[in-house]
């Protein structure tokens, strides 16, 4: 190759490797190097601190709420995502009346706005007035008040980010059944395998690498989507729905902690690629790839 | 009958899914009395619609988010292009470990990078602008990644054959890996149209006033007002800001629908 080529290659690559590191790369390594300094306070101490952030950031009780909140917030809205979208998908893939319509149903949340389903969820969840309450009040066991309550926050921020994301799920796994070749089902209809044990052993495993995907994308989302934590409850009750992303925008945009923000943005980058790291560890081996 | 039986569970599914967003449509085209009362002879109004648009800004709100969107998408296709070529059909030292580098960006997005870029964007001078709100999005690994996957299934023959007839290097770019990528520019654009349009917290630390807010931001302030919430207005608001997406969702479900899994299996 001619140095041509080499400059040419450099330079078209140029445009987008700036923008990508000056605000990714270049804050990711910012972001590193804040968490390990203080700000001077009143003009003195300040400078390098070693871990002494990470130390006083886990021993902030808001910081704890929100790590374990988040922690829970993933162990269940993952595989809740997970069953129900492949819920959805089995049902719809299935030809049955109006099977246009249920897909579009189970699919239009995922099209809008994080803060449009955020401000319908609020009206659901308004007590007395919402619809929900009502329903829960013909069983004698209305008038909660699902965002105000600790007990029913986090839970109602799952339900919120459940509902907005599995139908997008779907239709990976609408995909993915569509292209298990109908020979199997012929194979196996004359081997006489009963729908669970195909189910089991053909079904389950081709959808490995959607699965794969989904849960990856879907711990994505639970790390870095807040919107309808910022929107229906800014955290609370007493941090009850606070998320890690959360706590960053609050100690970052409000109570002005840089450095302390950055630390608590390390530790969020580093659960982010751990969580990642394990699932391409435990199904990326596992999953059969045609 | 005996499929429309097995069907029931299904169906039964899908009307609580939907059961939320029905209940806001409801209390949109009714008056506000019939907000909560499922009544046959509750009148339909558009008046909530119209009382929304007029509460707020929400035409400058629209616009805001059509230039951001525009200002965005546009230049994420013009650098993923030239990257996306570069990376995909020439040689220079570190491209591989540069690539290995850009990719990150799949995993640790800007938006969760905010304090830091937020301090970036104001020492440009840039805080409430709309560029503001696409800067950190302009180079956009995915779509690199995207175009580099694709350009490398165009057979060299093609190329070989513009530069015998003395095509310039992005001459060739430009006349034949462009048009034959037209599926994966129209996957990448739906996909990141849908993000950017949506996108908001980002939006809310960079934009402060009404000239630069998008609808995202404008409707969380008109959803969450202090007191005194009237929610057929805000649910009015609610369709009303996402009606554009959803209308350009039903029309082009399909190529929606194939764009995504395009994307999301690459």
């Amino acid at each position: 190759m001619d140095g041509e080529t080499h400059l040419g290659g450099w330079l078209l690559v140029l445009p987008a490797a700036l923008f990508i590191f000056a605000f990714t790369n270049v804050p990711l390594l910012a972001t590193l190097a804040s968490s390990l300094y203080a700000a001077p306070i009143a003009g003195h101490g300040g400078g390098f601190v070693g871990l002494a952030n990470f130390r006083a950031l886990f021993a902030d009780p808001s910081f704890r709420t929100s790590l374990v909140n988040n922690l829970v917030y993933a162990a269940v809205t993952v595989p809740a995502s997970v069953v129900l979208a492949l819920a959805m998908a089995l049902g719809v893939n299935r030809a049955i009346p109006g099977r246009a319509t249920l897909r579009l149903f189970f699919f239009l949340p995922t099209m809008l706005p994080m803060i449009a389903v955020g401000a319908i969820w609020l009206f659901f969840f308004t007590p007395q007035y919402g619809l929900l309450d009502r329903v829960t009040g013909l069983i004698g066991r209305g008038d909660i008040n699902w965002l105000g309550n600790p007990a029913t926050a986090l839970p109602a921020m799952m339900m919120v980010a459940v509902w907005k994301q599995a139908g997008f799920f779907m239709i990976f796994y609408l995909a993915a059944l569509q292209n298990i070749p109908p020979v199997l089902h012929e194979a196996a209809s004359l081997e006489g395998a009963s729908r669970r044990y195909f189910f089991r052993r053909v079904t389950l495993p081709l959808l490995g690498p959607t699965t794969l995907f989904v849960m990856v994308t879907a711990t994505i989302n639970a790390f870095c989507v807040v919107d309808h934590v910022v929107e229906m409850t800014e955290g609370g009750p007493d941090n009850a729905s606070s998320l890690l992303l959360y706590y960053v925008y609050t100690a970052g945009f409000r109570d002005w902690q840089l450095n302390g923000a950055a630390a608590a943005t390390i530790v969020l980058v580093v659960i982010l690629s751990g969580l990642a790291a394990l699932l391409f560890a435990v199904f990326g081996r596992r999953v059969h790839y045609r | 009958m005996r499929r429309a039986v097995s069907a029931s569970p299904m169906w039964l599914f899908g009307l609580v899914w939907a059961l939320p967003l029905l209940y806001a449509v409801w209390s949109a085209v009714h008056p506000a009395a019939y907000s909560t009362v499922f009544s046959l002879l509750a009148p339909l109004t558009w008046r909530n619609f119209a009382d929304a648009w007029n509460a707020a800004p929400f035409a400058r709100y629209f616009l805001n988010t059509v230039m951001l969107v525009s200002f965005t998408v546009f230049f994420q296709c013009v650098f993923a292009t030239l990257a996306g070529f570069a990376f995909a059909r020439l040689k220079f030292p570190g491209r591989d470990l540069l690539f290995a580098a850009l990719l990150l960006q799949l995993m640790i997005s800007p938006s969760i990078l905010l304090v830091w870029n937020y301090q970036e964007i104001s020492w440009l001078g840039l805080a409430n602008t709309i560029p503001a709100m696409g800067i950190p999005y302009l180079g956009s690994a995915l779509g690199i990644f995207l175009l580099r996957q694709n350009f490398r299934t165009i057979p060299s023959e093609l190329d070989d054959a513009a530069r015998l007839e003395g095509c310039s290097l992005l001459g060739r770019l430009w006349k034949v890996y462009v048009p034959l990528s037209r599926g994966t520019y129209v996957a990448f654009a739906l996909t990141s149209v849908a993000y950017h349009w949506n996108d908001f917290l980002w939006p809310l630390v960079v934009s402060d006033s009404v000239t630069t807010r998008p609808l995202t931001v404008g409707l969380e302030i008109f959803a969450t007002p202090d007191q005194g919430v009237q929610w057929s207005l805000v649910t009015a608001a609610t369709l009303l800001s996402s009606a554009p997406l959803l209308i350009a969702f039903l029309i082009f479900q399909r190529q929606f629908v194939q764009s995504f899994l395009r994307v999301g299996i690459r």
